[in-house]
């Protein structure tokens, strides 16, 4: 054993890695822009309180966290298809993890938007801003800021689930393992090989919300140099 | 310049104005005083639609506006005329001192971005804060919070600003930096309703007292007179504590 192994695992390193690079990674990207877009249309919904399309994202946010994601997986990639609507493997995954990773987002980003001092919004009306120019100028940069570590979570959990388009044909890393493992037996190396790599990915995506987060921290900015325009430039 | 006739307003049942009748005049400064919970915030509020009166006429600029059935395009036309300086500052908190400014001009009012800037510099100057302009509201004392408010209600030149109590959330030795810019305010002909526990702001800078009590202006007049000999027994209570307080006040300092 021992030796052999090892060379097993390392020759199949780029079989693994390169779909988590082709799929898992772009998969998880789209889905959660697409997710991210959700979230925020839901969020303002509830935050502005409209009527019937509140009850409605209630309804949508209700279903998706109180169903199983692999079951949401199977039913829109086997159960459609008995109603005569087939969607490809890739197409599905997205569809699935936006609706479901949509529904999470919007509760973190609706909190994050109470959490905007009303006053805040009281003087942006004063100031003759309307309800859609301090939603996106004032409150949406406040609440994204507040929300972005949980939205960080969400990321990044989403990409470990992205293992389970596996089961809908994806053939994405933890499916390629599989069949590395049907040809060649010894689950466990493999297995750690793939959760190594998930680590890895996991790794790299902690490292660039650290980053981002400092970024986004207004605390930690130093006062803005401002340039003034030109004299002259005044009509 | 603006007439309010009638206003009244009630939180669950409780009647918090109780009947205001009320008028302004271009470059007046009238300050608004009185007990605490004497709906001073609240007739503030209703006049911006911040609360929504339950009866009441508006006249501003000749136009009559029934207070209880505003239309949303008629609110923010008036509150493009007007500005509000509140109590608790409420900068946008993502913003510098200078993107506060800029905000009521190059969004609400698609004022070009280069013109606004300038304007914006102008009346952080004028607040006395031009060097201050890339800062983050964090990154200021309150007094200078309250004065980038200030330059942000007046940059879009508005017929008339409110003010809400607007040094009260001060410390002492702040509330002279604030007072001072609302003073030269003043001396320009800006139109003012000033809320205020600040009574000699009221006496000196103000030239109209209006004195409120359980949701009714109880009395109003010129601020000399007002001080020296008001006529009701209320206010007379009322000038006495405020009195007091301040002798105290000074004396501590002392
Ligand atoms: N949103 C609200 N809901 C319920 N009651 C309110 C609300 N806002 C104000 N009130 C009540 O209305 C009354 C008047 O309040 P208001 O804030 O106008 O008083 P004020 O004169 O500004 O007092 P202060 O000097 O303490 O600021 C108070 O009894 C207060 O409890
Ligand atoms: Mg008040």
């Amino acid at each position: 054993m021992g030796n052999d192994v090892f060379q097993l695992v390392l020759d199949s390193f780029p079989k693994i890695i390169l779909p988590g690079l082709t799929l898992t990674l772009p998969l998880t990207a789209v889905s959660f822009l697409f997710a991210l877009i959700i979230a925020v249309a839901c969020a303002m919904i509830q935050f502005a309180n409209i009527k019937v399309l509140k009850q409605i994202v209630r309804g949508y946010i209700w279903i998706m966290r109180g169903t199983p994601l692999l079951i949401q997986l199977y039913v829109v990639f086997f159960g459609l298809p008995s109603v005569g609507i087939i969607i490809d493997p890739i197409p599905s995954a997205i569809l699935v993890f936006s609706l479901n990773e949509g529904a999470y987002c919007a509760e973190t980003i609706r909190g994050a938007m109470e959490s905007v001092p009303k006053g805040q919004i009281e003087a942006g009306y004063c100031t003759g801003m309307s309800y859609m120019q301090i939603m996106f100028h004032v409150v949406l940069p406040q609440a994204f800021k507040t929300a972005f570590p949980a939205l960080s979570n969400s990321l990044i959990g989403m990409v470990k689930d992205m293992s389970l388009t596996a089961n809908i044909a994806v053939s994405e890393m933890f499916f390629r393992t599989q069949r590395i493992i049907s040809q060649h037996y010894h689950a466990l190396a493999f297995y750690l090989e793939l959760a190594l790599i998930y680590l890895l990915f996991c790794t790299v995506l902690t490292f660039l919300q650290r980053f981002v987060e400092k970024k986004l921290d207004v605390s930690r900015r130093k006062p803005k140099a401002v340039e003034l325009p030109p004299e002259g430039g005044m009509p | 310049m603006i007439r309010v006739s009638g206003l009244k307003k009630t939180f669950d049942g409780l009647t918090v104005l109780d009947g205001i009748d009320f008028s302004i005049e271009k470059g007046d400064v009238v300050a608004v005083i009185g007990a605490s919970g004497s709906g001073k915030t609240t007739f503030l509020r209703c006049l911006n639609f911040l609360e929504k009166a339950d009866s009441g006429l508006l006249e501003f600029d000749g136009r009559t506006y029934d207070l209880s059935a505003m239309k949303k395009k008629e609110i923010r036309e008036l509150r493009m005329k007007t500005g509000f300086v509140f109590q608790g500052f409420h900068l946008f908190e993502n913003k510098t001192a200078l993107d506060n400014v800029t905000a009521g001009l190059v969004y609400a009012r698609k004022v070009p971005k280069k013109t606004a800037l300038a304007r914006a510099m102008t009346a952080l100057e004028t607040v006395g804060l031009s060097d201050r302009a890339g800062h983050y509201p964090h990154q200021l004392s309150g007094g200078q919070q309250q004065r980038v408010a200030i330059a942000r209600a007046m940059v879009t030149e508005p017929e008339l600003i409110y003010f809400d109590e607007p040094t009260s959330a001060l410390d002492p030795e702040l509330t002279g930096e604030v007072l001072n810019v609302m003073r030269s305010l003043a001396e320009n002909r800006m139109t003012m309703i000033v809320v205020t526990h600040e009574m000699s702001f009221a006496r000196n800078v103000a030239n109209r007292i209006v004195f409120m009590d359980g949701g009714k202006i109880v009395e109003e007049g010129e601020p000399e007179a007002f001080f020296r000999q008001p006529s009701t027994e209320r206010a007379r209570a009322f000038i006495a504590g405020a009195m007091e307080r301040e002798r105290n006040s000074e004396e501590q300092e002392a």
